[in-house]
């Protein structure tokens, strides 16, 4: 059980892997009152387990929307609990950290839910990313919908020198503007699908693979990069994905995000650990360390690299969150990989930490060359 | 990186007089900006024309200046205190164009002062909407088709090609002034001439109209390292076409998905860069299509705003305070977030509440005026409510606009005019709204009508539902569940003993027997992600209470609510300096208001603050669970006042003067039996219930005669009757409004002194001693209300005879009333006797004023007295009179001057009575009262005029003092220029003057001279009623053209004084700092030189000054 402070995007939390085997409270009190969409998913569908609201709108008011958020999770057999004092629920999972619990509609007695609950696994030590996998590899080509796009290149922070005149530099693609492509295979560990958007935005071809696809096939693919995925679950467990990544750290860019950075992190040594309740929000203000700028970014982790843990020698610290000093970047000193606890690809959430799709491919412009 | 080093001491300009468009919340960003630099170890010199403000008390900057908000006394400042830097982002849109003149004429550079904030070439672009398009374009973003105009022909080509409706927007005004839609070409040529014209650079901008469209605003910020956050997101609820300032607001956004907002988000990041904004605080607005999800930008405020003090109020994010930080070089990661303690400002607050803003509007003052809410801002105030869902936040906000009592619609109402109220927005478009709905009027008709998002209505519409299932029950029926779910939906207990006829005391107990009762949840940036230090609370029908009160010592201070005339800022004031003096004692202080303007509704400036509607219901929740030693009524105007009563009878217990005491000077009868028996003169008076008994009563007393409800504030629909047949349509009228035929509150007839001189005075009294603060002389006569005169302190022409007896009565009055804190009481002086108008046992509007002219701050004197304090233990500098104590007055001469919103409200009659309209005060200050006159005048946006022409016509009354004034503008080197009659008189006293036509005399008239410019000033002392209308032309000329017109003979005179003392006298600038060490003398020992200052009072009749037109 696990609460996000986002004011906007249910859908997309709805619809995020990542949210495998979570219930999710929502804490902004009017949920569903934009439906839902067909361009505003994630993946193609629900993932969250249950869902803990104040008030859910059977009315939904945009242009865009197809569906009602109600009719929507009901569909997919959802269950929604609302009209309770979600405020007071987050207090109590601000104090005493991640919960597990059971959501039932049958009338089951309090007391056989709790004991029900209490002999569910923690999140601790589950291996969940292999679930949510696509069990077969395939070809994204879809990019951003136009709606977000004009303005991510002048918006994303560092496109413009303070001071200076926000003209954007038509949204700064490399790959897009030079009519370069670059072949990227996307690891799913529980993807989201704005990842892909933004890298097809970028000039990817993207080939998306299953979570235990070996590093010997992805490196016959002859990729530009590689990319490692957001995804659910305790990292630690994901061996397989530790042991690809070692394999193809330096023989291919590698660029990894959320779950991704947590594994690059066990991959090049480190540890991870468990956090108290999380991040789970569109407003964590994290520091670029190497241009002191700050980023207010998209979260959602229950799992964090311990930057102790990781060998300075080789790897070198690029993010900080200002809220708790938790990690939250890294890239290899000499080998060309890094990646980010959150998420650049934003959805929902801010879109400053776009650069980062771009950093991407200069690195693979670059290793190309090399 | 650390604070800027190269800069010590910094000049924030302040906002002026309150006017709509620009009230309070620039006291709040501007007193938060000061406290923010000075806590950063910056120098702070202020300057601000408004004596009402928290903002211009002597220890919030380090030198305070109450000066005219003009260049030459900026300058003068500026040469005086020679500081490093300007702030001009937080004296609102007077602050940001004073700075833009500043610049543009050298004077910064003259003295090395440095603008810092907001750039010249930034603030320029944002400010001229045609540059400011550009840019938008540049960065690709889509802005309204428009041009750009400054005469009328190509004006009317382009808007003929763009083709109707149009909007029209006159460049550097605030609160759209001038601004318009129009629908048809004739409409067009009419509105573009008034736009230019509202313009100080003669430019309008013609616009395609996106009426109808949703408009939503966001609040950012930024810091030097381009570090860019939003702090809010606002969806209004009405759409475009109605200024954001009239429209009921929503944070945050409601209908928006992800994707969208963060286009928006995207957009103002940009705008904002390219702008050129490096630090602070902006409002950017935004219009959407709800058909398709075009955006437009319209316009970008570079400066705190009405707006970003709603948001901060919304968010507990305090946008002025770091805007200040961030405008000296520290960036959002350096501050630390006051509620969390332990994050940092550089993120964006997220909230678990929803916020509503609703506007207050008082078009009942101005008849005549349009009601139909445009571009244009008209409201006076607003208040905010917080709820956990929307239909609680905007319940709470009806509730806490006054009246708070539910709306019943006239009788007779056809569904076609319903559609045209639904159609055409008005201020009681809400209440039409649930009309509408009650009817069974479809939600799709009605969003057809009112544009108004189909979210919002399905939301009414659920309230409606939840009512009429409370209406299928009753008191003694009603379930637990039903209960809580009606007090979830929002709705009050009055509501609620409405649908069941009974008393809403019945309501609340059976309430609390169903253990229905609400609990408080704090405002903490984070929604409960981070524990929060700050008790900012909300109440609302949830499970968990957060309030945490703690026992100590405590006092509730419950506040004014929105901005009303006549019930402004200065009560917000007396309310923030109750809870700074209980502080420093040792008190736990508690605040309750509603008004996101004010400085009282900082979560900083009392211990705990509770935003939430001032009505018994809400009040008494708060004191449930605080359980204070006492709650003070008295600092918070008529609104807390009149709850006194009830929370008394409700075990509260009320300290300072009793509620009964107060109860008793509100009620004329019980009164008039006491004056009598204290043998202190009074209008003669009667009350009536009916119409024929008014009559009587009227007839008895001798005309011409005052007539008015009781229990108002601001002379509330107050007229003096110099007929019969106009006492009984009064009461007729009185009855229909509701008024009336309550014997609880009947309409009273008072006798009408005519040339009577009018005082004020406040006193303090601790229920042993009596200590009179301030003796107030006006300019203008009885009759003119004594928030629209200008008054000076000390008095310049009362004899020491008379002032004796204002004292006496004073104390007396006091004693008999057992006054334990502040009182203000009102004199009428008529040939030599002192009449008692009113008394007032409670902090009045003048106490800001007289506090810092005399340097005692009377509101936390008050305070002090009201928890059992003494005077004498206060040791304040008073001299003694025959026994009776006087604050000492400081050799100078502080004159407060009124300020009107006549130019917002087209058509009408600008001229004064007994009812309040001023909006807003400036003082003057000198040790010359012509001077001091002069200088109030000009703060209140009337210039004297040093040469030219002044046009004179008088009442035959004044006729014989006429020449006085004359003599004085001629040797001061003016011309004079008078209407046949005045003009014979003053040559008969040997002065030169031309003669010119009356309108209705022939060609060219006095108005074509206005209209022309030939005229500097006019002296127009009204002949009565019956030539009313000529004059109402030439009054109306000058308010249009913005000519200083003057109607009283009294004024007229210190008016001369004040042009003679100003010739070749140079801007002299006094910080309050230093007035205040001057010596002090008795306030009786007047200058011999004045006291023939004033020649005695001419008739006021239905009063008759005309205002000085908003300084905007
Ligand atoms: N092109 C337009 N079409 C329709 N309404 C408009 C347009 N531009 C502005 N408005 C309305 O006029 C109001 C005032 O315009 P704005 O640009 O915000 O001026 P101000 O400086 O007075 O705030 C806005 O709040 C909006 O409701
Ligand atoms: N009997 C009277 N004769 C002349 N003028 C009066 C009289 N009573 C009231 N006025 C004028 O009306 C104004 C408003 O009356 P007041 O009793 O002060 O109402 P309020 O409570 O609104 O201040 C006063 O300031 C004064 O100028
Ligand atoms: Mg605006
Ligand atoms: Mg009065």
């Amino acid at each position: 059980m696990v609460f996000n402070t986002s004011l906007t995007g249910y859908q997309e939390v709805f619809t995020d892997p990542s949210y495998c085997g979570q219930i999710v409270c929502l804490t902004y009190p009017h949920i569903g009152n934009v439906g839902t969409n067909l361009d505003d998913e994630e993946s193609p569908k629900p993932y969250i387990e249950a869902l803990v609201v104040r008030e859910f709108s059977a009315l939904s008011s945009n242009w865009r929307s197809s569906e009602s958020a109600q009719h929507f999770l009901e569909r997919n057999n959802v269950p929604v609990i609302w009209d309770i004092d979600t405020r007071a629920l987050v207090r109590h999972l601000r104090d005493v950290g991640a919960l597990r619990g059971v959501v039932s509609t049958d009338g089951t007695p309090a007391e056989k839910l709790i004991a029900e609950a209490r002999a569910l696994p923690t999140m601790t030590g589950q291996e969940l990313a292999s679930r949510v996998s696509s069990p077969k590899s395939y070809h994204w080509d879809r990019g951003s919908i136009d709606l977000a796009a004009p303005f991510a290149a002048a918006a994303s922070a560092g496109a413009v020198p303070a001071g200076t005149s926000g003209v954007p530099h038509s949204a700064h693609r490399p790959g897009a503007a030079s009519g370069k492509r670059y072949r990227v295979v996307a690891y799913d560990l529980g993807i989201k699908q704005n990842i892909l958007r933004l890298l097809v935005d970028h000039g990817c071809d993207v080939t998306v693979v299953p979570a235990k696809t070996s590093a010997e096939d992805v490196l016959a693919m002859k990729p530009d990069g590689v990319f490692i995925s957001n995804g659910p679950g305790d990292p630690e467990p994901a061996t397989y994905a530790v042991e690809n990544i070692r394999k193809m750290v330096g023989r291919a860019p590698i660029f990894g995000i959320c779950l991704g950075h947590q594994l690059c992190g066990l991959a090049l040594g480190g540890k991870t650990f468990k956090l108290k309740f999380g991040h789970h929000g569109a407003n964590h203000p994290v520091k670029n360390l190497l241009t002191e700028k700050i980023e207010i970014t998209s979260q959602n982790h229950g799992f964090c690299v311990d930057p102790e843990s990781l060998p300075s020698s080789d790897v070198e610290i690029t993010h900080l969150n200002l809220n708790d000093h938790t990690n939250e970047g890294m890239r290899h000193r000499s080998l060309p990989l890094f990646s980010v606890q959150y998420h650049p690809e934003a959805s929902p959430g801010p879109h400053d930490a776009r650069y980062l799709f771009d950093q991407f491919i200069d690195l693979m412009e670059t290793h190309k060359r090399a | 990186m650390p604070k800027r080093t190269d800069i010590h001491k910094i000049m924030i300009i302040g906002s002026g007089p309150i006017i709509i468009g620009q009230a309070c919340e620039f006291d709040y960003s501007g007193t938060q900006a000061c406290k923010s630099l000075r806590s950063e170890g910056y120098e702070v010199v202020l300057v601000n024309s408004n004596p009402a403000t928290i903002m211009t008390d002597p220890e919030i900057a380090n030198r305070t200046y109450i000066e005219p908000l003009s260049k030459i006394y900026l300058e003068a400042i500026i040469a005086a205190e020679r500081p490093d830097a300007l702030l001009p982002t937080v004296g609102g849109q007077t602050g940001l164009n004073l700075a833009v003149e500043l610049a543009e004429s050298g004077i910064l550079e003259k003295y090395g002062v440095k603008l810092i904030g907001a750039s010249l070439d930034a603030i320029k672009v944002a400010e001229d909407r045609l540059l400011f398009k550009d840019v938008c374009r540049k960065i690709g973003l889509e802005v309204p088709a428009s041009a750009v105009v400054t005469e009328i022909q190509e004006a009317v080509r382009f808007a003929d090609e763009l083709g109707y409706p149009v909007v029209i927007r006159p460049s550097f005004t605030l609160g759209g002034t001038g601004g318009s839609i129009a629908y048809n070409h004739e409409e067009f040529v009419d509105a573009i001439a008034r736009a230019l014209d509202a313009s100080p650079v003669h430019q309008a901008l013609i616009e395609e109209s996106v009426i109808g469209w949703k408009e939503y605003e966001l609040e950012v910020m930024r810091d030097w390292r381009d570090n860019f956050v939003v702090i809010c997101s606002i969806e209004n609820f009405d759409p475009m076409g109605i200024h954001t300032g009239d429209s009921i607001t929503v944070a945050p956004a409601q209908t928006l998905t992800d994707k969208e907002y963060q286009r928006m988000r995207d957009a103002a990041a940009a705008i904002i860069r390219a702008v050129g904004v490096e630090t602070g605080g902006s409002n950017i607005q935004f219009g959407i299509d709800p058909a398709t999800g075009r955006m437009v930008v319209i316009e970008m405020n570079p400066r705190v705003s009405r707006s970003s003090a709603l948001a901060s109020k919304a968010t507990g994010f305090p946008i002025a305070k770091i805007a200040a930080k961030l405008a000296v070089g520290m960036t959002l990661d350096e501050i630390p977030n006051d509620i969390t303690k332990k994050t940092p400002c550089s993120f964006e607050p997220t909230i678990d509440y929803v916020v509503a803003k609703i506007p207050k509007w008082q078009f009942e003052k101005f008849p005549g005026s349009d009601t139909t809410l445009t571009t244009q801002m008209k409201s006076v105030g607003e208040v905010m409510a917080i709820g956990r869902t929307f239909q609680e936040a905007l319940c709470k906000g009806i509730r806490a606009l006054e009246p708070s009592s539910a709306w019943r619609p006239p009788a007779e109402v056809t569904t076609a005019l319903l559609r045209e109220k639904l159609h055409v927005p008005g201020p009681d478009r809400l209440h039409w709204l649930f009309e509408a709905l009650e009817r069974g009027m479809s939600r799709d008709e009605v969003c057809d009508l009112t544009k108004i998002d189909p979210w919002f209505i399905a939301h009414l519409e659920e309230m409606l539902a939840v009512d009429k299932r409370m209406a299928g029950t009753s008191l003694r029926q009603c379930s637990r569940e039903l209960m809580l779910e009606s007090k979830r939906s929002g709705a009050s207990d009055e509501e609620i003993a409405k649908l069941w006829d009974v008393k809403s005391s019945s309501v609340r107990s059976r309430r609390q027997e169903l253990g229905v009762t609400p609990v408080f949840k704090r405002v903490d940036t984070c929604a409960a992600e981070f524990e929060s230090f700050t008790p900012y609370l909300y109440s609302t029908y949830e499970e968990e209470d957060e309030s945490g009160a703690v026992e100590r010592p405590k006092i509730v201070i419950l506040g004014s609510g929105p901005n009303r005339i006549g019930q402004g800022i200065e009560f917000d004031y007396c309310c923030c300096h109750a809870a700074f003096a209980l502080k420093e004692d040792g008190y736990e202080t508690v605040m309750v208001n509603c008004n996101p303007e004010t400085v009282s509704t900082d979560y900083d400036t009392s211990d705990r603050l509770y935003f939430e509607p001032l009505t018994l219901e809400d009040v008494l929740a708060v004191l449930d669970r605080e359980k204070p030693q006492g709650v003070i009524v008295q600092f918070g105007g008529q609104t807390p006042l009149n709850l006194a009563i009830e929370l008394k009878r409700n075990g509260a217990k009320i300290i300072g003067t009793d509620p009964e005491s107060i109860d008793l000077a509100e009620d004329r009868r019980r009164f008039g039996a006491l004056l009598t028996e204290l043998q202190i003169p009074q209008p003669r008076n009667a009350t009536a219930l009916a119409p024929e008994e008014a009559v009587a009563a009227a007839s008895e007393i001798g005309l011409p005669v005052l007539v008015r409800p009781s229990y108002v504030l601001g002379g509330r629909s107050m007229v003096i009757a110099y007929d019969l047949k106009t006492v009984q349509e009064y009461v007729i009228q009185a009855a229909q409004i509701g008024t009336a035929g309550d014997p609880k509150r009947p309409i009273l007839i008072d006798q009408f002194l005519e040339d009577a001189t009018e005082v004020d005075v406040d006193a303090l009294a601790d229920g042993e001693d009596v200590l009179i603060a301030g003796i107030m002389e006006h300019i203008e006569e009885a009759g003119i209300h004594s928030g629209d005169s200008s008054c000076v302190l000390p008095s310049v022409s009362l004899r020491p005879s008379v002032l004796e007896r204002i004292r006496e009565y004073t104390s007396r009055l006091a004693k008999a009333l057992h006054v334990v804190g502040l009182m203000n009481v009102q004199y009428a002086i008529q040939r030599d006797t002192v009449y008692v108008l009113e008394v007032n046992p409670r902090a009045s509007r003048t106490i800001p004023y007289v506090s810092k002219a005399t340097g005692v701050p009377l509101a936390k004197v008050a305070a002090r007295l009201m928890t059992g304090r003494k005077l004498r233990e206060l040791n304040l500098p008073f001299i003694e009179h025959d026994g009776i104590k006087e604050l000492a007055v400081h050799d100078f001469y502080a004159v407060k001057s009124p300020v009107f919103p006549f130019n917002k409200f087209r058509g009408v009659d600008p001229v004064l009575g007994p009812e309040m309209r001023s909006t807003g005060e400036v003082m003057g200050i000198s040790s010359d009262f012509g001077v001091a006159f002069a200088k109030a005048q000009l703060a209140a946006g009337q210039r004297l005029p040093q040469k030219g022409i002044v046009f004179m016509s008088v009442s035959d009354h004044d006729k014989k003092n006429a020449h006085h004034v004359a003599r004085d503008l001629v040797t001061a080197g003016l011309k004079i220029v008078a209407t046949r009659g005045t003009a014979a008189a003053l040559r008969r006293s040997g002065i030169e003057v031309e003669s010119v036509y009356k309108v209705n005399e022939g060609r060219p008239n006095i108005v074509d001279l206005i209209k022309t410019g030939k005229i500097d000033m006019l002296i127009n002392t009204p002949l009565g009623r019956e030539s009313f209308y000529d004059e109402k032309s030439i009054r109306r000329a000058a308010i249009r053209y913005n000519i200083p017109c003057i109607t009283t003979l009294s004024a007229a005179s210190a008016a001369a004084r004040g042009i003679r003392a100003m010739l070749g006298h140079e801007a002299d600038v006094s910080s309050l700092q230093d007035l205040h060490l001057r010596k002090s003398t008795a306030a009786v020992s007047i200058p011999s030189a004045d006291s023939d200052a004033l020649p005695s009072a001419s008739p006021a009749r239905a009063g008759a000054a005309v205002p000085p037109a908003d300084p905007a």
